[in-house]
């Protein structure tokens, strides 16, 4: 199961000027076990906040989250993250990174070899098992980062912007490549993007948030089958949906931003 | 434009790599230089050669010194001493500066007296240690760790402050306690910065080390020097300072090997 409720979800603090800001109000959210959801929001909306609040990293000022009823208090290695990078452990070879949350949990080292090599192998860095990270390209390095998070066997996986430091057409591919094992070990996944084809082409469902403070504002289905094609982001329902995001961000933007001015 | 002149614009490119062959030529001519002012100066009967020897009566020196065991004896004192100060304060200073860096509550506590201390000269220190504890090894060893020790402990404090918070935090979602992200993420993600540390300080500690030998000993290159001076025998200066470049030169070598062949992977992320 991985089933998380965010209830009533309330994020503020000081600013550096001593204002009151509020990042997120009154944000709930139901995602339901085996859901690949994306939240899609404008920069600085609170959706990372929101996505570390889940992983437990940071702690609600109202509100609370729940992972199969559950609240959450402190990070768990059953919520698996991905960051946007800088997040492998430079020391440590591409198969010692994978297996590094087994070796938390003392599993016996040959059952952790066999199942960091399996996750090393879905993600196609076979060959590269004894590199180090300097050693990779960005995309590889985030493969790592997705095989790391994997191997532990989370119940949720909690993607941070994961591909946004990528070149775009090695974002594409990182994104293939994430929905293929994603249709072969079904597990819920939360996806935060700013990225609108990113969100329409990886999400079942996209839910918008709002300009700070952030709530979402829209949700929508993404019914299109599995495995899916690039191609299906430049089909009329396809666009009809990208239309109605980009809409609703727009508005969001020009709030944002005559907020920021005031 | 001819070849000769690209090859001189090449050359004065910023950051623009150039060949083996031409650095190591570039670093022995100005090596040779050096040498050959020095040569002419002597020679040339330009300065008193009491007080600046020609490079002959500097090595008839060294020979003479290497012959008698007394270079031995002085290097050794000095390398035991430097050595002894290093590592009690690398001892102290790796661990408390890796948690002033990383817990708030480490650097509340002890930033202020750091800070005042660091500031103050070592040297100003030596008179009242030597009161205390005299001019033997402990003296120069104490010179050495106050020295090093407080500039070592804000460097380390720097290295693990600079930690990025995603590693904290791939621990963390992958499972780990607080103590094995101590242990497991923050210690290993450290030591490349440790390291480096460890061979700007050596440097320091080569001064210091120097400096209490100067003002109090009755062994070291540092009072062989000294001795030469009171003797007028500005050669045995010479040697003493040479063999202090050419220590300092191959501690600095084997602190970059170690890094090279311990930690392989550090280096850009």
């Amino acid at each position: 199961m991985g089933e998380v409720s965010i209830e009533r979800v309330g994020l503020s603090f000081k600013s550096r000027k001593g204002d009151d800001v509020v990042a997120l109000n009154n944000l709930s959210l139901h995602i339901p076990d085996k859901q690949f959801a994306v939240i899609v929001g404008p920069s600085g909306c609170g959706k990372s906040s929101l996505l570390d609040i889940i992983a437990g990293l940071k702690e609600p000022t109202g509100g609370q989250c729940k992972l199969d009823g559950q609240v959450i208090n402190g990070p768990g290695p059953e919520r698996g993250m991905v960051f946007q990078n800088y997040s492998l452990f430079p020391w440590l070879t591409v198969l010692k990174n994978v297996e590094f949350g087994l070796s938390l949990k003392n599993v016996a080292p040959s059952e952790r070899i066999e199942r960091a090599r399996f996750y090393v192998n879905a993600v196609g860095l076979n060959g590269f098992e004894n590199s180090y990270p300097k050693q990779l390209s960005g995309g590889m390095k985030q493969r790592v980062a997705i095989a790391r998070s994997l191997a532990n066997d989370p119940k949720i996986l909690l993607m941070d912007e994961p591909f946004g430091a990528l070149d775009s057409q090695t974002r594409t591919v990182m994104q293939e490549l994430l929905l293929g094992v994603w249709e072969k070990n079904q597990k819920t996944v939360l996806f935060v993007t700013h990225d609108i084809d990113e969100a329409l082409f990886l999400g079942e469902k996209v839910y918008v948030m709002s300009a700070r403070p952030g709530r979402i504002i829209d949700t929508l289905s993404v019914d299109f089958p599995h495995p899916r094609n690039y191609d299906m982001l430049t089909s009329p329902p396809c666009l009809e949906l990208k239309r109605r995001i980009h809409h609703n961000l727009h508005t969001e933007v020009h709030k944002a931003m005559a907020a920021a001015a005031a | 434009m001819g070849t000769a002149q690209i090859a001189l614009l090449k050359v004065l490119t910023p950051r623009r790599e150039i060949s083996r062959g031409l650095g190591l030529s570039a670093g022995a001519l100005i090596a040779g230089l050096i040498f050959l002012f020095w040569c002419v100066l002597t020679y040339g009967g330009l300065v008193d050669t009491t007080f600046c020897p020609p490079p002959h009566r500097v090595l008839l020196a060294l020979w003479k010194v290497l012959a008698d065991g007394s270079l031995f004896k002085h290097a050794w004192s000095s390398l035991v001493v430097i050595n002894l100060g290093f590592f009690l304060s690398s001892l102290i200073a790796i661990p408390l500066g890796i948690m002033m860096g990383s817990f708030r509550i480490v650097a509340a506590a002890l930033d202020p007296v750091v800070n005042f201390i660091r500031y103050l000269p070592v040297t100003s220190m030596i008179p009242l240690l030597i009161l205390w504890i005299g001019i033997g090894l402990e003296e120069k060893v104490a010179v050495i760790f106050i020295g090093t020790f407080f500039q070592q402990i804000v460097m380390f404090a720097d290295v693990s402050a600079q930690v990025p918070d995603e590693l904290f935090n791939a621990g963390y979602t992958l499972g780990a306690s607080r103590r094995q992200v101590v242990m497991k993420v923050l210690l290993p993600a450290t030591l490349p910065g440790v390291m480096d540390v460890l061979r700007v300080t050596m440097g320091w500690a080569w001064t210091y080390l120097v400096v209490a030998e100067l003002v109090a000993s009755n062994s070291g290159l540092g009072y062989m020097s000294m001795q030469a001076m009171r003797g007028l025998h500005a050669d045995l200066i010479f040697v003493a300072i040479l063999v202090i470049g050419f220590l300092g030169m191959v501690t600095d070598q084997i602190f970059k090997w170690i890094k090279a062949v311990w930690l392989p992977w550090a280096g850009q992320r």
